[in-house]
């Protein structure tokens, strides 16, 4: 079981990913992890992050994807899903998120982009089960201190 | 089936303002003698409880239910706004069969409704009752799923489906309390408690009220064979068992996405056997799956509660003595028969072991038939429906196959025990036709022209070598060709979806769903403009009727049109749910 961050613990981590870019040289620096690298089983009485996640836990990392529409314009987070959402879980009752998503902490105001447009997001990857106090969503695995672009 | 929360939140704030006075249950409300259910007065201004003048049937309307309502001098809508008094009263019941006429007055407001409280036969009829619900099941899918099994020459069908057999039958009207148009959660909920209900509701009628779990309850199937009966109750689907037409089974809530509430509603029943998917709201929220918010571990109450628990059809397989059996099988939505058997496409790379729908039925009949007091059982097959809404046909086709064969099964079941009422039926339609064929080998690109209608159609050319009934490969030369009467924007592709479940559109940044572009560059694709406004993500439900088939003792009371409430009428019946059998 992942140790559950508290808002707390998880500031330091924020920070330290902050200032990494100032430290180091541009985005090749960070390793790639792909949604299909997210977990190494499923089951339905849970699943398993993969070693790979483990390790780069608290570290940046980028990953692409597509952005799920927002729950709103505002909002500091967006989901980010493996294939585009042809669904709308923050607006429809009935929709439901996949297994594999990853929700993204932006440190910055970004213009969310078309849901058809693949992204690649880079962020600290934290990891626990982290309840957002805005929205109360809950997610498993997030990137903090993110930016994203268009690939 | 796709209805918007936020169209939720504003419906029920606009029943407030365009103000009239409501009676729970709504005028021609059908209830079961002896049953609980919650009366409700809504009123569209304040007034003193003294004000308010409530009768049945010509008396003071507590002598007649025996207690007065909790009286509420002002309800608010989410922002606080007023929306006016209201009395409650909770698991009221009458025992006594005939019409109830509610009569409201309070300042200029008045109210009327009339309610007919229904006795049933004194013994039941019935041990046993299989009741099958294709999710979605439409004529269409029948029609494709008889010839794409069981071939057709010379304009007969070469075999028929154990659907065809089934003795009764009746066309079902879905429709809701608000709307000619409906879905599976006030759909699934009207068979599974005599009550019709609005869009999202299951077990209650849709109050005014922001609280989507204050709403008038009325009683479940669930909840009357408990009360009445020593039999045991089964649940077995394909999708989430927290997806509305399980969870009509036992749930009361106006929002059927209040999944993790559903969740606890399964644990207050404990049905004996629950077999499905939707184990992410069983796990407690620090569990990498969980989609729950809490630390409620389900698993572990389900457990300690005397549950066996298996995970994968090996487990399945594998059988238990213990007297109650819950089956999780996947984190979400189970994958179709099509991806589970052919292609392995879907989310099969992460859930490998899942049982199939017949071998999950079978598994429920062996489990629940060991009770002595009968059971009963619903199943449900849900993708028929999942596949429909964005027109993967071939997966609803064949899913409508695998539903079959559980029709095939419960017939077995019930030709060894003749104690014991198989209904199979549809909860709502969808907007499909199956109108010819495709005649890929026509020559050019011109996929349209390659449409065969008419004479042209022919026969399609699936082939069953093996005998299962079903297509050995869906690449033929010539496949049906089924299109939907509605859609959104998106890319026809003319064909089996054989890279994954179809994705018709996805959302634009305004949140508009336009058609999606993994699909322009398959060769012959064509892209069709919607017809259907463009926050519909997907085809969306018919209003068309359900044909409802049934065979056993008392499926002769289906005939002719019914309201889908009516057929709850006719198990309270066979069951004798109006007299008290333990």
């Amino acid at each position: 079981m992942t140790q559950n961050l508290t808002r707390r613990s998880c500031l330091p981590l924020l920070a330290a990913a902050l200032s990494l870019p100032a430290l180091r040289p541009a985005a090749a620096a960070s390793p790639d992890l792909s949604f299909a690298e997210l977990y190494s089983s499923f089951s339905a009485l849970g699943l398993e992050f993969s070693d790979k996640v483990k390790q780069l836990t608290g570290r940046k990392v980028s990953i692409q994807g597509f952005m799920a529409p927002p729950l709103k314009a505002e909002a500091q987070f967006f989901v980010l899903t493996e294939i585009p959402m042809a669904l709308c879980p923050f607006c429809s009752t009935d929709a439901d998120w996949p297994d594999n998503i990853l929700v993204v902490y932006l440190d910055r105001k970004q213009t969310f982009t078309d849901p058809n447009q693949r992204i690649e997001a880079r962020g600290t990857l934290e990891r626990g089960s982290w309840t957002d106090p805005e929205t109360g969503f809950v997610s498993q695995l997030r990137l903090r201190g993110a930016r994203f672009a268009k690939v | 089936m796709r209805t918007i929360v936020s169209a939720l939140a504003a419906s029920t704030i606009l029943a407030g303002a365009a103000g009239a006075a409501e009676i729970y249950p709504l005028d021609r409300a059908t209830i079961l003698a002896k049953s609980p259910f919650d009366f409700k007065v809504e009123l569209d201004a304040a007034h003193g409880e003294a004000d308010i003048a409530v009768t049945v049937n010509g008396k003071p309307y507590a002598e007649v239910f025996g207690q007065p309502a909790a009286f509420v001098a002002e309800e608010t809508d989410a922002d606080g706004a007023t929306l006016g008094s209201a009395l409650i009263l909770r698991d009221l019941s009458l025992a006594e069969p005939g019409r109830y006429t509610v009569e409201v007055k309070a300042g200029d407001e008045t109210k009327s409704a009339t309610w007919e409280v229904y006795a049933t036969a004194e013994a039941p009829r019935v041990r046993n009752v299989i009741f099958i619900i294709g999710d979605g099941l439409s004529v269409a899918h029948r029609t494709s799923a008889r010839i794409m099994s069981r071939g057709m020459t010379g304009g007969k069908a070469d075999g028929r489906l154990a659907m065809d057999d089934l003795d009764h039958m009746a066309f079902i009207g879905t429709s809701s309390t608000h709307s000619i148009a409906t879905d599976s959660a006030n759909t699934a909920s009207a068979y599974m408690t005599g009550h019709k209900s609005r869009v999202n509701a299951l077990g209650v009628y849709a109050d005014r009220t922001p609280d989507s779990l204050d709403d008038p309850r009325v009683e479940t199937i669930a909840e009357a064979l408990r009360r009445t009966t020593n039999k045991a109750i089964g649940i077995v689907s394909n999708s989430e068992l927290q997806d509305a037409t399980p969870a009509a089974v036992v749930a009361h809530t106006r929002r059927r996405g209040d999944k993790a509430e559903i969740t606890g509603m399964f644990h207050e029943v404990l049905p004996e056997v629950m077999l499905g998917g939707g184990s992410a709201y069983f796990l407690n929220a620090e569990v990498p799956g969980s989609k729950r918010k809490d630390d409620k571990d389900y698993i572990q109450l389900f457990r300690d509660a005397g549950y066996a628990i298996a995970t994968t059809r090996e487990e399945l397989a594998a059988g238990t003595n213990a007297g109650r059996l819950l089956g999780l099988f996947h984190t979400g939505n189970m994958d179709t028969w099509l991806d589970r058997n052919q292609l392995g496409k879907g989310t099969v790379d992460k859930f490998p072991d899942q049982p199939g729908l017949v071998e999950m039925t079978a598994a429920a009949l062996d489990q629940l038939s060991r009770n002595e007091d009968g059971f009963f059982l619903m199943v449900e097959a849900a993708s028929v429906d999942k596949m429909s809404h964005p027109m993967d046909w071939e997966r609803a086709v064949l899913d409508t196959i695998e539903l079959d064969h559980t029709v095939a099964l419960a017939r077995d079941f019930a030709a060894r025990n003749p104690d014991t009422l198989v209904v199979l039926t549809g909860d709502h339609t969808h907007g499909l036709s199956l109108i010819g064929t495709i005649d890929t080998e026509k020559p050019g690109d011109d996929m349209r022209e390659k449409l065969a209608v008419y004479d042209d159609a022919g026969f399609p050319d699936y082939v069953d070598a093996d005998g299962d009934g079903y297509p050995d490969s869906l690449e033929v030369k010539r496949p049906l060709a089924i299109f939907s009467s509605n859609f959104p924007d998106y890319y026809e592709t003319w064909g089996a979806k054989l890279d994954g479940p179809f994705v018709p559109a996805i959302q634009d940044g305004d949140g508009r769903y336009v058609a999606n572009e993994a699909y322009k560059d398959v060769p012959g694709a064509v892209l069709r403009t919607g017809n259907l406004p463009r926050d519909n993500d997907t085809a969306v439900h018919a209003v068309d009727d359900v044909v409802l088939q049934a065979s056993g003792p008392g499926a002769e009371a289906f005939k002719g049109y019914m309201e889908q409430s009516d057929v709850y009428k006719v198990l309270a019946d066979v069951l004798a749910l109006g007299t008290d059998q333990k």
